[in-house]
């Protein structure tokens, strides 16, 4: 490689090809060590033939792809129907991830546009503050959560307080409760991508729309959310992403009553059923799912900019 | 993925660390969340020189996770309760302390000195004993407690508002006492009808919460709560107005032991930790503090007074027996861990 940057003779950019490429060798040695070694390995885990208790024998196997698809009743030998539990669980993850999305959105999206539209010396005031609470352990917010959402819990008692409700509304324990959860743990994560692309954005654009009779609410839809099109879509998918795999908050807020997919995977390896590569394989089906929706969502959105230019 | 990569980042820092306590004068000791006064293990340090260095998990199963994937020839001792020292005897982690090497040996108590799940005490020692069961709130229900439909068939003032500890092991035995079936039953109406059983009562269940299964007591937030005595005892303590229940259908009895692991990196001073744990002194300090029982010789004598005195050390006339955990065959677990996927579905 060093060699390269010596024979290319007059192009300097050339020589700044090469040595950009050197310089980002120790990034990429650091992804294959800790992004691609443990995903390959998890593939591999995936298809070998479970140890009991835990472990895995170096033996090819289906059975862990098989127990996720096919059902065969309670003492394995019913003849194989179609397997609802995992496919559930999954459901209800997505599901639950989705709509803490979706209220992080609504939340997020306001408060990005307050912050870009602060003048410029009290932007990263605001940022800062916004950034507070994530110093703080994410175990310790979300039991912090579950002490102000409980039935004797200060938000029941304002309410009650205040006379707009007269018996404590029971929200820990609840899908709810694990939603609230999630979109707390994550807001920022919606707040920043927005707010970078709401400050890049040119604000004399909507007072040309203004200009031109479009309406407040013509002048959001069409001018100002496509220009920041790419920030909200960045911070749908880091909420979502996490809140997929996240098993503190529906362990400790919903009450672990039901599987998420962070909790079955977690089960697999740390709880009795000690079944690795179950667990391995329940992983790469949830990876394979996030590619699919990143890839298609990728996709629609180079097509609706296509369209758009 | 997460967890996977966890795992691996895990074994990667264990193996960085393993190097760093192989030096002289050292314990790594592998044991459970707030187990242990540190004012211990400070003393152990003072009259031996030896640093202690300690990780700690929160549940047998994923202590023996991580020993699987590296931990043995990290750790010098971890502390299992009484199955998953017969589970590890069986997966080759634990090595064999020699006749006359632990020189306290003779201080443990009698009936702890042959027990089932190491017999001869070969590579433990007891740590604490105790028993799980469940506590009421006195404020939501004045009847009847000592019996299992607390859990399993619950009066409508208790429905919805039962915390289980998230543990397969003691849902499922509790269950087995329930139902008057063994704990590794291969009858399948037997176990069609704990699949059922186990399914209506969820119903009414609110929780399941191992970590936090004192502070729901505690808050109000359940009324009946699946807990270790100890824990009972703190609850109380700290205002909860709860009792005890030994139910007539029986309860689990458990002990946590001192193990000595394979290739313990420190094995000589892993000896002399276990020697210190068996002077009825230093266990009685632990017993003040995690509030269940030492199973050495002579502890009485450094008790809190106040201890002897519990409710929920005290089964009372009519109590059924206190069972252990059993171990199932591979097979079996299997239909006992569809079971418990089934639950949480």
């Amino acid at each position: 490689m060093a060699a390269g940057a010596a024979s290319g003779g007059s192009a300097t950019t050339d020589t700044y090809k090469e040595a950009r490429t050197w310089l980002l060798l120790p990034a990429w040695v650091t992804l294959a060590i800790l992004v691609l070694a443990p995903v390959i390995m998890m593939l591999i885990y995936s298809f070998l033939t479970k140890e009991f208790r835990g472990g895995v024998i170096w033996e090819f196997s289906l059975a862990a792809y098989d127990q996720f698809f096919f059902d065969r009743g309670l003492f394995g030998d019913d003849p194989a129907k179609i397997e609802w539990t995992y496919i559930t669980i999954f459901w209800r993850s997505i599901w639950q991830a989705g709509a803490a999305t979706l209220l992080s959105l609504v939340i997020g999206f306001p408060t990005a546009y307050f912050i870009a539209t602060r003048s410029e010396n009290m932007r990263p005031v605001w940022v800062f503050l916004i950034t507070i609470p994530y110093w703080v352990n994410l175990l310790i917010r979300t039991v912090s959560m579950k002490f102000l959402l409980r039935d004797q819990g200060p938000l029941n008692d304002f309410l009650m307080n205040i006379g707009l409700i007269d018996s404590p509304l029971h929200i820990v324990n609840t899908n709810f409760a694990v939603q609230l959860g999630l979109f707390y743990s994550y807001l920022p994560f919606m707040v920043l991508p927005i707010y970078a692309a709401v400050e890049r954005y040119n604000f004399a654009l909507s007072e040309a729309a203004a200009d031109l009779y479009a309406s407040k609410w013509t002048t959001l839809r069409r001018v100002l959310l496509p220009a920041v099109k790419p920030g909200v879509f960045a911070g749908c998918i880091l909420v979502f992403v996490p809140s997929m795999g996240s098993f503190l908050a529906p362990d400790l807020l919903g009450g672990a009553k039901n599987f998420m997919i962070g909790s079955l995977i977690e089960e697999q390896f740390k709880g009795n059923a000690g079944n690795w590569p179950f667990g391995a394989a329940a992983s790469m089906i949830l990876l394979t799912m996030v590619l699919i929706i990143l890839m298609f969502s990728t996709r629609q959105q180079a097509k609706a900019d296509k369209a758009g230019g | 993925m997460k967890h996977m990569m966890k795992s691996s980042v895990a074994a990667f820092a264990l193996a960085l660390g393993a190097n760093a306590a192989a030096a002289e004068g050292e314990l790594v000791l592998y044991h459970w969340f707030e187990y242990i006064p540190q004012e211990l293990l400070d003393k152990f340090t003072n009259e031996t020189g030896i640093t202690v260095t300690m990780d700690t998990y929160d549940s047998n199963e994923s202590m023996l996770a991580s020993l699987k994937a590296g931990g043995i020839g990290t750790y010098d001792v971890s502390v299992p309760g009484d199955y998953m020292v017969s589970i590890m005897a069986g997966e080759g982690m634990l090595d064999t302390i020699a006749d006359g090497e632990l020189k306290n040996k003779g201080n443990i108590a009698e009936e702890w000195s042959d027990p089932s799940f190491d017999p001869g005490r070969q590579s433990s020692i007891p740590y604490q004993w105790g028993s799980t069961s469940f506590a009421v709130s006195r404020d939501a229900y004045d009847g009847d407690i000592q019996t299992t439909d607390i859990l399993f068939n619950p009066p409508a003032e208790l429905q919805g508002r039962i915390n289980m500890l998230d543990s397969q092991g003691e849902v499922m035995a509790m269950a087995a006492l329930h139902m008057g079936i063994p704990q590794c039953s291969t009858d399948r109406e037997q176990l069609k009808a704990l699949n059922a059983m186990l399914q209506e009562a969820k119903a009414h269940w609110a929780s399941f919460n191992s970590d936090t299964a004192k502070e729901v007591l505690v808050s109000g937030d359940a009324a009946v709560g699946q807990i270790y005595d100890g824990f009972a005892a703190k609850a109380r303590e700290e205002g909860a107005n709860v009792e005890y229940a030994y139910p007539t259908q029986g309860y689990i009895a458990w002990m946590d032991n001192v193990v000595l692991l394979k290739d313990a990196p420190n094995r000589d001073n892993a000896l002399i930790f276990m020697d210190f744990l068996l002077e009825p002194e230093n266990i009685a300090t632990v017993t003040n503090f995690a509030q269940y029982n030492a199973g050495v010789n002579g502890v009485g004598d450094f008790l809190d007074p106040a201890l002897a005195a519990q409710p929920e050390k005290n089964p009372h006339a009519d109590a059924g027996p206190g069972v252990f955990i059993e171990v199932c065959d591979e097979e079996t677990q299997a239909v006992y861990d569809q079971i418990w996927t089934n639950l949480k579905k």
